[in-house]
């Protein structure tokens, strides 16, 4: 880094704001927020028992374009993924993370071809698991790593993302302490994508149209 | 790019009489306002979350070097690197010398405005780089080699059918005859031509809507998915950020998240919100190899604690831009420079320097519309009126206005002399006018009576009827 441009920009910053650089009381104000990290408002919406919000995130998701089904374990999720493809008259292709979560899920019993691990670019359909959701928006929170790698989310055609209900929480800031409670204060994985429906543009005469770089449909499969 | 704000008049003049770009402007109002209310009036809370917002940015701008401090010292312990940039040439410089490191050749691009704002493209190609856009309104206006025209629908400006014809004269290598009546088959054109770019790219550059000091993360805001195939695939990711993105924590990311996507387009969450932290790990089997954030200051440390500092409160969703009436009737280009519209308006002059903004603070009815829907409650009309005062002070207007302004503000501060001048003047024009009651052409006015007539005053003032009239009120009720 050039150290002297950073001194002079946080100089100059500082004689804006009539700062001094070490101020203690400053300096420990910043760190208490950034510790303390206050929620602030959080909308009534999301408020609610689980099992409604497992509703409101259905009802949101669907809001936002995407499909969902809801099954009673992870026993039933190949003949879900299956049945979906099938009925949209998608090829019987699937890339699958290798998400340990996935390993009482029978794809051998279907006539699908599986391909495991990171996305090609090739790819007709991925199936990768979220950590957790958020009912205030029907959004789906997917951590990179190992397990789920990053491009599975967005370059195959057709996205399968499996979430468990009881993850599923009220809004946004319920995601925040299950991050630093498997990371740690100030940690995060590489990249966390907050998903909300297929990807889309406005970009020709502002008109909506589904399908845009990302994946085209976008299918939640809720396990209780 | 080359700057054309001091020519903003002459720019509105071309732009209203371009038919084209009329009718792709009718897109803006239809497209934004309706669907923004909608999203708004779901919100009970969305007043709520605005002023917590502005507390949060008001906070962070007080307290930004200790939170740069935090940010960069998370970046870093992540395994990325923090540039600092003075301004937009320094800025380049860094971005070639990653590039010159990595013997870049070609560079995908998600959405960024601190691109334009330095020019990244055009240096690239004058070194040898091949910039790609891939944003699909940014790939458009990069076939037709001009600069957005609004800062989150870069190509509201262009039409379908246009998009049509720059597709088939620069997509040469596809059946000509293949139909592209649909939008849809233009937007799958663009994907599949795209697609293959991702994977090649030596460096993928995003811009960031947040930076956050708790974890050291960039945060993109995106509907269409190209921005985290840019991150994610190319194997350098170089993140082109302001000094004025910084926010404390996560906490305060959800809060401003909450109004950014319901002021930009009517959505409660944009489709795709990604938090990057670092360079691929160990264990994972994607992600790019390098990390770098160019950090560019270009004249924003110095609008701290001036009346701009609101300015930098500015989260980029463009409610403002697509409420005034100015920015529908003649269009982002006219602005002459990267920002358009209200946020621009108070902005460029900040960036540029009042001299080389022209007409930008005066480019506004003052109607109040981009203040009263702004997420972050700044007062746009307010500073653009600060800008109008710096341009008196600086000698900057002709002579005739400035005189015009110096008589007028002679009267208007003398209450007995100005309504004594104006009850003479009354009856003389009324007389001047004659019995049309108007007038065709009046000196020093040319530019005003060129379009219509100028109707004649009725012979007596507002505050002769005035109290004339509340003299009679007063009378009835005795």
């Amino acid at each position: 880094m050039s150290a002297s441009t950073r001194e002079a920009v946080l100089g100059r910053i500082r004689r804006s704001n009539g700062a001094r650089p070490n101020d203690p009381e400053r300096r420990r104000i910043v760190e208490e927020r950034m510790a303390g990290a206050p929620v602030g408002i959080v909308p009534q919406r999301g408020r609610l028992p689980q099992d409604e919000q497992v509703a409101l995130f259905i009802r949101m998701a669907e809001r936002a374009n995407a499909t969902t089904a809801r099954i009673a374990g992870y026993g039933d999720l190949a003949d879900e993924v299956s049945r979906w493809l099938r009925e949209n008259n998608f090829p019987a292709d699937l890339r699958m993370s290798e998400d340990p979560r996935f390993a009482n899920a029978d794809f051998d019993a279907t006539s699908l071809t599986i391909r495991k691990g990171v996305s090609d670019g090739d790819d007709l359909n991925g199936l990768s698991h979220a950590e957790t959701a958020i009912a205030e928006t029907g959004t789906l929170v997917l951590v990179s790593g190992p397990e789920n790698p990053t491009s599975l989310n967005f370059l195959p055609e057709n996205h399968i993302v499996v979430v468990k209900a009881d993850s599923i929480g009220g809004e946004m800031e319920a995601v925040f302490p299950m991050l630093r409670a498997r990371y740690g204060k100030g940690e995060m994985p590489r990249s966390l994508n907050f998903v909300t429906g297929p990807s889309r543009s406005g970009d020709i005469e502002q008109t909506l149209l589904l399908g845009a770089h990302g994946p085209r449909a976008l299918h939640i499969v809720i396990v209780d | 790019m080359q700057i054309t704000s001091h020519t903003f008049k002459a720019n509105t003049v071309k732009a209203l009489a371009d038919v084209e770009l009329q009718r792709a402007l009718g897109h803006v109002e239809k497209g934004f306002i309706d669907k923004r209310q909608t999203a708004v009036d779901a919100l009970p809370e969305f007043d709520a979350l605005r002023d917590n917002a502005v507390a949060i940015k008001n906070h962070t701008l007080k307290h930004l070097d200790l939170y740069i401090e935090a940010y960069v010292a998370k970046v870093e312990a992540s395994g990325g690197i923090v540039h600092f940039a003075e301004d937009a040439d320094h800025a380049r410089k860094i971005f070639l010398d990653i590039a010159r490191k990595r013997n870049a050749k070609t560079v995908t691009k998600g959405k960024t405005m601190i691109s334009e704002e330095i020019g990244l493209n055009a240096f690239l190609e004058e070194n040898g780089i091949v910039p790609v856009e891939t944003d699909l309104g940014e790939y458009i206006i990069q076939l037709r080699g001009e600069h957005p025209s609004h800062i989150i629908a870069p190509a509201v400006h262009v039409t379908r059918d246009q998009v049509e014809a720059d597709f088939r004269r620069v997509h040469v290598d596809l059946d000509p005859n293949r139909n592209l009546v649909e939008p849809e088959t233009l937007l799958g054109e663009a994907r599949q031509i795209l697609r293959r770019k991702y994977a090649e790219a030596d460096i993928g550059v995003t811009g960031a809507n947040f930076l956050i000091a708790e974890t050291g993360s960039s945060v993109i805001v995106t509907n269409e998915g190209n921005g985290d195939l840019t991150q994610l695939l190319g194997k350098c990711h170089v993140v082109l950020a302001s000094i004025e993105k910084l926010v404390p924590t996560l906490e305060d990311t959800a809060q401003i998240l909450r109004i950014l996507a319901r002021s930009a387009t009517g959505q409660d969450m944009s489709v795709y919100t990604t938090l990057s932290t670092g360079p691929k790990r160990d264990a994972d089997l994607d992600g790019p190899e390098e990390y770098h954030v160019i950090l560019l200051d270009n004249g924003r440390s110095n609008m701290l604690g001036t009346e701009f500092e609101e300015m930098l409160r500015c989260i980029r969703c463009g409610a403002c831009m697509n409420h005034c009436p100015v920015y529908h009737a003649v269009g982002g280009h006219s602005y002459g420079w990267v920002y358009p519209g209200p946020m621009g308006a108070v902005l460029t002059p900040s960036l540029i320097g009042v001299d080389k903004s022209g007409h930008l603070p005066n480019a506004s009815t003052f109607c109040g519309r981009c203040e009263s829907v702004c997420p972050m409650r700044i007062p746009l009309p307010k500073m653009m009126r600060h800008w109008r005062e710096k341009e008196f002070e600086s000698h900057l207007q002709p002579r005739t206005q400035r005189t015009g302004l110096g008589v007028w503000a002679f009267f208007a501060r003398r209450p007995v002399l100005y309504r004594a001048a104006v009850s003479m003047a009354m009856p003389l024009l009324k007389l001047a006018a004659g019995r049309k009651r108007r007038f065709a052409s009046l000196p020093l006015a040319g530019g005003w009576t060129k379009w219509r007539d100028l109707p004649a005053p009725e012979g007596r003032t507002f505050m002769q009827q005035y109290a004339q009239k509340s003299h009679a009120t007063t009378g009835d009720k005795r």
